[in-house]
């Protein structure tokens, strides 16, 4: 069976994009894309978006994209899974390629966030990714739930809110240097530790910032592809759900999904979490940066914080995490992100992430989280020599 | 009047909020020297509302309590009224929400329910309903209840006063009381004392003029006519409690009718957590309860503007000591509260207006 | 931002669960479940029978919110907080009548009714479970 492979990449830079709208940005990132991957005909659009409908007021973005950039006509539709939405989409896409049906298929993820303007708005359509009857009717928002996993978690492993700031540290200082990244200013400990309460103990440092933007990918086979000087491919990939609520979870220090979608990319990969020299993890929150290195079985658990501490996560460390700031620093624009993840991988797999490339990676890998933990995915991805 | 059939107060409950305001913060908000503005109406602090509380949620406590006390299955209660001046809704009655949280009526909901509206008598109306339901033999159990979340106007004198509580009695046949209700009766007449227009979100009222012509003769003629009804003076009585819209006028009323401070002071529970309108003289009833001993009697009169009195001849039976101690008793509302200053307390009674928008969803 | 006005169809649906914390009840296996489920999460059977779950708990764990969303401006902060039924059964809720400082993971609470949120002036108002100290 030959494997889905990655042709072109295309991203815009995230950031509040005041004078483009959700069609500007995701058409920008779907041309950059498709020129990348040499303009290859495409059978199917896959868009992944979380929040268009309750921000935008815009629904069937399969036809908004596909008429954006000339391709009406085209079989297109947008997929939703809340923040991993973006990898949702891709995951789509490769199974559209691999059931032959379709040769090339274009996903694009896009988020556009800062079309309402108060916090408010913002909070509670975020809130959607949890259960409405159970947690957001009584207040829920999404980083409250997150806040009380960090408590769970800290309390289970002893940890101090220093331990917590090691990430956020680590993801400011890798995306100075990144053009498109949002959040381009390094922080320390002290700027980490007085930084407001957002929801008891989480802070506004733990928390990825609200932004703008749009990622794209072709995905194509091997064979077919016209550029095939940076061809990527993606080895395998899994998904999982856990329970929609945070307080019908057992564990609240661990996320079962993402051990199971891992475990199920492995294994369609045929490779073992040591094999990754690179690595994308979804770090919306600190803590949940730190349980998906754990669910990656890259460290043990309650040991994440000491890691990177240990600077093994940099980029000349033992294994890359985020090279180039990952969602608290590049950008977190919600349904886009999974696409950008995997996008900076195949970069990374082709050398040409610039400046936050690392050396000679040939296995990477991605995890991509919606809610609390409730629905994952995780792909892998190979250079292809 | 008498019911046809002997009718008792199975179990009664009351429920205030934590918060308390002192008098004398309220008087430095508004800049008055509190000797002489606030001391003379003898109340030192009046219970506030938290900002999730409202009378319904005030009076299910209450009712929550009468029930466990009552030990009565709520599936046999089968009317349910609640007499408020603070409804949550102008229109949907609060007692339907009662129902539905507390089960009346079970799981077919086959009660009475309705809301009554006699300014601060609108809760012991609300008893009297019951009594004749139950007294005709229509039903065997009924809830009243009487709760509010009283208003007065940032400023006014009515500010020093205005608090919130709840308290609620099932009434039902004699062999479960744990009080027999021998007799009430009932006095009103046109007096604008005090009102409230449909919307307007304070109530007027008419300084002195709520005194003499309103609050005083009401109590009185409503008091006297059951003593002479039930035969009795006021000597033969071991507990009398009053509408108590401050500290002072139960004390005077009292005197006026010829009882002593002992017999008023055990139902007296104004100074320590304000009016609570429509609660007032019910709280000091449950209060009574909490302390009375089988074949003590107990006369109450509550006052509502508008105006008229309901009085209420009571004699406790035996049954009360089995009942006493199993849920919270006034004073210990009374005594478990958190001090909130001007600001919590305007927020908390909303009374603090947020931009269009904030808070519409 | 219509998507999160209070629907009341939906609240009037719960309201079983919102007043009176009506749970499910495996007749298999014994699971005890909140809310009520089709299956049980546990055994797989389809025998669940309505069950009213006990009112008092304790505080698994908790956050202050300082950053609320749209409906609960007044009332930030608050504490959310994930609590034991005495069964084992947990849910999710308000804590109420309690100061941030005075919360600790294992206290004790109880059940009882406060108003949840209130669609402005003339809108609905929604009632449901809160806890709070046990005394």
């Amino acid at each position: 069976m030959q494997k889905p492979t990655i042709a072109g990449v295309g991203f815009t830079k995230i950031t509040a994009h005041w004078k483009q709208s959700l069609k500007d940005l995701a058409s920008e990132a779907a041309v950059k894309a498709l020129n990348d991957a040499g303009n290859p005909e495409i059978n199917a659009i896959i868009v992944g978006n979380m929040l268009s409908g309750i921000i935008n007021g815009q629904e069937n973005l399969g036809s908004l994209v596909a008429e954006s950039i000339g391709l009406s006509g085209v079989s297109s539709v947008k997929i939703e899974a809340a923040c991993a939405s973006g990898s949702a989409a891709v995951m789509w896409a490769c199974l559209s390629v691999l059931s032959d049906l379709f040769d090339s298929v274009l996903v694009v993820g896009v988020e556009k966030m800062t079309d309402v303007t108060d916090n408010e708005d913002v909070t509670s359509a975020l809130a959607t990714a949890a259960d409405y009857d159970y947690e957001v009717f009584f207040g829920a928002t999404f980083p409250s739930l997150n806040a009380m996993i960090m408590r769970s978690y800290a309390k289970t492993y002893n940890l101090s809110p220093e331990d917590f700031g090691y990430l956020p540290i680590l993801m400011h200082k890798n995306a100075v240097d990144v053009s498109h990244a949002q959040l381009r200013f390094p922080i320390d400990m002290d700027g980490y530790l007085n930084s407001p309460m957002v929801s008891d103990p989480l802070k506004l440092f733990d928390c990825a910032p609200i932004g703008d933007g749009a990622a794209a990918l072709v995905i194509t086979k091997k064979d077919g592809a016209k550029n095939s000087d940076h061809l990527v491919e993606i080895a395998g990939f899994g998904s999982a759900t856990d329970t929609l609520a945070t307080y019908r979870r057992e564990d609240l220090s661990r996320l079962r999904a993402a051990e199971l979608a891992t475990t199920r990319a492995l294994s369609m990969a045929g490779l073992e979490s040591k094999d990754f020299d690179i690595v994308q993890i979804h770090d919306a929150f600190s803590v949940i940066g730190y349980l998906n290195l754990e669910a990656l079985g890259i460290v043990e658990r309650g040991k994440a914080h000491e890691f990177v501490a240990s600077g093994d996560a940099e980029r000349s460390g033992a294994l890359p995490v985020n090279p180039e700031g990952g969602l608290k620093a590049r950008g977190h624009p919600v349904g886009a992100t999974g696409v950008y993840q995997i996008a900076e991988l195949a970069l990374q797999l082709s050398d040409r992430a610039g400046p936050s490339q690392i050396e000679n990676p040939n296995v990477g890998v991605a995890m991509n989280v919606g809610g609390t933990g409730s629905n994952v995915f995780v792909h892998i991805l190979r250079r292809v020599e | 009047m008498r019911p046809n059939r002997s009718v008792g107060i199975v179990g009664w409950g009351a429920y205030v909020p934590k918060y308390r305001i002192t008098s004398k913060e309220l008087a430095r908000a508004w800049g008055k020297d509190w000797k002489k503005y606030a001391a003379r109406i003898l109340v030192e602090e009046k219970s506030v509302p938290g900002i999730d509380e409202d009378t319904f949620t005030i009076a299910y406590e209450a009712a929550k309590n009468a029930i466990r006390r009552a030990r009565v299955d709520p599936s046999e209660i089968k009317a349910v009224f609640v007499g408020t001046e603070s409804k949550p809704y102008a229109v949907k009655p609060t007692a339907t929400m009662l129902a539905e949280a507390l089960m009346i009526g079970g799981e077919e909901r086959l009660t009475l329910g309705a809301d009554f509206e006699f300014a601060c008598k609108a809760g012991s109306e609300a008893m009297q309903a019951v009594i004749g339901l139950v007294g005709s033999r229509m039903i065997d159990y009924g809830l009243a209840v009487g709760a509010d979340t009283a208003q007065g106007a940032p400023g006014d004198a009515l500010e020093y006063t205005a608090s919130a509580g709840g308290a609620a009695f099932v009434i039902g046949t004699e062999d479960k009381s744990v009080a027999r209700i021998v007799g009430t009766c009932s006095y009103v007449t046109d007096t604008p004392d005090f009102w409230r227009r449909q919307l307007a979100k304070y109530p007027s009222h008419t300084s002195g003029f709520t005194g003499k012509p309103a609050y005083f003769t009401h109590i009185i003629n409503a008091s006297k006519k059951l003593m002479e009804e039930m035969g009795t003076s006021p000597k033969d009585y071991d507990y009398v409690v009053f509408h108590q819209p401050n500290g002072k006028f139960p004390l005077k009323v009292a005197k006026m009718l010829g009882f002593t401070e002992e017999q008023v002071k055990p139902g007296l529970i104004t100074p320590f957590i304000g009016n609570t309108y429509s609660a007032s003289s019910m709280i000091g009833l449950a209060a009574v309860l909490d302390i009375a001993k089988p074949g003590e009697t107990i006369l109450v009169t509550s006052f509502g503007s508008g105006a008229g009195s309901d009085s209420f001849h009571i004699e406790v039976s035996d049954r009360i000591e089995e009942v006493r101690n199993c849920v919270p008793r006034v004073i210990d509302f009374i005594k478990k509260k958190v001090y909130v200053d001007y600001a919590i307390y305007s927020r908390n009674r909303r009374m603090i207006i947020m931009p269009a928008g904030i808070g519409d969803y | 931002m219509w998507a999160y006005r209070l629907n009341i169809p939906s609240h009037w649906r719960l309201l079983s669960e919102r007043y009176r914390l009506a749970g499910g009840y495996c007749e298999n296996c014994g699971h005890k479940m909140f809310p009520k489920q089709k299956i049980c999460p546990k055994c797989g059977s389809e025998k669940i029978k309505p069950v009213e779950l006990p009112r008092r708990g304790k505080v698994i764990t908790y956050t202050i919110v300082q950053t609320p969303p749209r409906g609960f401006e007044y009332y930030t902060p608050y504490i959310l907080a994930i609590i034991e039924l005495e069964d084992g059964t947990r849910v999710f809720g308000q804590l109420t009548d309690i100061e941030p400082s005075e919360i600790q993971e294992g206290m004790e609470v109880e059940m009882t009714i406060r108003k949840v949120r209130v669609s402005g002036e003339s809108g609905a108002i929604a009632y449901a479970y809160k806890f709070r100290p046990l005394e």
